[in-house]
């Protein structure tokens, strides 16, 4: 089995899959910055499987270490097709994790409604996006040259929440200290949301698990949710109150 | 510091004196200067023009709107990206401001009126931004409800201003469904034929477009100019 994923899921998918017997799974990655060029995400896929083959490299199942991303629905349209190829017996089988983008199925999909719900003027970051914050949002968006630009991207925000992969500790208090850095430039309060893997974990879990009927995990199927007490637990409220 | 024989073509851009350049280079200069995004710059070159007798709806059209489609252009083939569209926007705005009164006080009718708006949970704004200046210069009066707007304030604009069309923006696919929330509600209130609606943002398409019942989908600032000015006129000649 294969997972292909968004290089800003790297440390992540190799984490999940570096424990607890999933190691012969392998993990291929894209550049990161297909982010901000999601029409290209699908076609980037179909290359790199593409390749890979060529090499010999051919599986059984691939999981898409993606979500909707903004491709419009072209990630899901290759799922499918992909399926309809792997039926009559020709090439892996494809899914990809359910939820709009990363932000959702780290959340999980119950809980990011939620956030949402609670400030829409929120912008997320994740482990990889607050490391990342100088060269993907300073120095991505432009905004290191043109100081100007930042009220016109993130003058209708009003928190920055970060939704942390990493329990408790070391590594964790210098993921928070790039996020607050991130969300003092933008001069926004900062929350902080443990959320693990969520729904990366649960599907690459599902999709690898031993075949039943099908590889394909139900993505209608009502979500692992979490449960209101256990987001009070993991949320800290820093220095800000949440604007209601 | 550069000395003479090593003057980068950006600093030789700079020693550019628009007063000495003729109409159409002048032209031709704005919409290098818009591309690059130089407010100040088309800020000079339109009270240049303006001040040579040209009219505030010529300046508009023939220097910013056209240098604008160009950006579009670029933007939609991935030669230019984000932070540049914004800057170029920025630079329009700049121009517009020197224009809008002037534009005013001709008292040429709008060819129509627009309520536009990110739709409820939405927070992006460059695209929606751009489409209701372009609106502007292709002469609709433009009330612009902003971002995270919710059907509330949707029906409440559409019945205080009394448009012709409604316009919504989503960039998520978790908002673009809210569309049909407005659109649904129209249709409820026996509403939805007071309207015309167009909707866009980056993961729509023409079929979702139809999927919720909007009159047109629109993929980019120019294409939303042309087809809300066409959309008009064929109501109005249908009505005629
Ligand atoms: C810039 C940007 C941002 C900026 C927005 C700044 C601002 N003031 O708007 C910032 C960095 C703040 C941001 C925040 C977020 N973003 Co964002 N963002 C983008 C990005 C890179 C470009 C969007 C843009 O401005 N394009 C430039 C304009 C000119 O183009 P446009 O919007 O498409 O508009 C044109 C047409 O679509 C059309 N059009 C647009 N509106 C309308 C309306 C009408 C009526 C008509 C006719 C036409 C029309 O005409 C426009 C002009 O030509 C896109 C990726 C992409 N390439 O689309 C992601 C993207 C949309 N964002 C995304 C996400 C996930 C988010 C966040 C949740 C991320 C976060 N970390 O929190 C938040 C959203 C919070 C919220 N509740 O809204 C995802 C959405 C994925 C999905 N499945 O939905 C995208 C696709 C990136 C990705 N691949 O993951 N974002």
């Amino acid at each position: 089995m294969l997972v292909l994923g968004c290089g800003a899921l790297a440390n992540e998918l190799r984490a999940i899959v570096g424990s607890g017997g999933l190691e012969h799974i392998d993990v291929e990655c894209l550049p990161a910055k297909l982010h901000n060029r999601p029409a290209l995400i699908a076609p980037e896929v179909r290359a790199r499987l593409n390749r890979l083959a060529q090499q010999g490299r051919t599986y059984e199942r691939v999981l898409l270490g993606y979500g909707d991303c903004g491709s419009a629905g072209a990630i899901d349209d290759l799922c499918a097709e992909f399926e309809r190829a792997h039926a009559a017996g020709d090439g892996p089988s494809m899914t990809r994790v359910p939820g709009a983008h990363c932000y959702e199925f780290f959340a999980t999909a119950p809980l990011f409604a939620e956030m949402s719900e609670a400030e829409p003027a929120t912008f997320y970051l994740t482990d990889y996006l607050a490391r990342h914050f100088d060269l993907l949002v300073w120095q991505g968006l432009g905004i290191a040259d043109h100081p100007e630009l930042a009220e016109l991207y993130f003058g209708n925000y009003r928190r920055v929440v970060l939704l942390t992969q990493t329990p408790d500790g070391a590594q964790r208090a210098r993921i928070e200290a790039c996020a607050r850095a991130g969300a003092d430039r933008l001069g926004l309060p900062l929350e902080i949301v443990e959320t693990g893997y969520g729904e990366l974990e649960t599907t690459l879990t599902s999709v690898a698990a031993p075949r039943r009927n099908t590889a394909t995990p139900d993505v209608t199927a009502p979500r692992r949710s979490t449960v209101p007490s256990e987001l009070a637990a993991s949320r800290r409220s820093d220095e800000h109150q949440v604007p209601a | 510091m550069a000395d003479a024989a090593t003057v980068d073509s950006a600093d030789a851009d700079e020693e550019i004196d628009l007063s000495a350049l003729d109409d159409d280079d002048l032209i031709a200069q704005m919409h290098d200067d818009l591309y690059d995004g130089l407010g100040p710059e088309i800020v000079e070159g339109t009270e240049l023009l303006l001040g040579r007798g040209w009219g505030a709806d010529k300046v508009l059209n023939e220097a910013l709107v056209e240098a604008m489609r160009i950006v579009g252009i670029d933007f939609r083939d991935g030669i230019l990206f984000v932070p540049e569209v914004l800057l170029a926007a920025n630079a329009m705005k700049a121009g517009m401001e020197v224009l809008r009164p002037l534009l005013a006080e001709t008292g040429a009718e709008p060819i129509g009126k627009i309520v536009i708006g990110t739709v409820k949970g939405d927070i992006h704004d460059i695209g929606k931004n751009l489409v209701g200046m372009m609106l502007e210069g292709a002469g609709f009066e433009v009330v612009d409800l902003g971002i995270n707007t919710d059907v509330d304030e949707f029906l409440g604009a559409l019945a205080e201003h009394r448009p012709d069309i409604l316009g919504m923006s989503a960039l998520l696919t978790t908002t673009m469904p809210y569309m049909k929330v407005v659109v649904d509600t129209l249709i409820e209130q026996g509403l939805r034929d007071d309207y015309l609606v167009i909707v866009g943002g980056a993961p729509l398409n023409q079929e979702f477009g139809e999927a919720v019942g909007a009159d047109a989908y629109c993929r980019d600032a120019a294409v939303a100019a042309e087809t809300a000015t066409d959309l008009i006129k064929a109501r109005r000649a249908a009505a005629a």
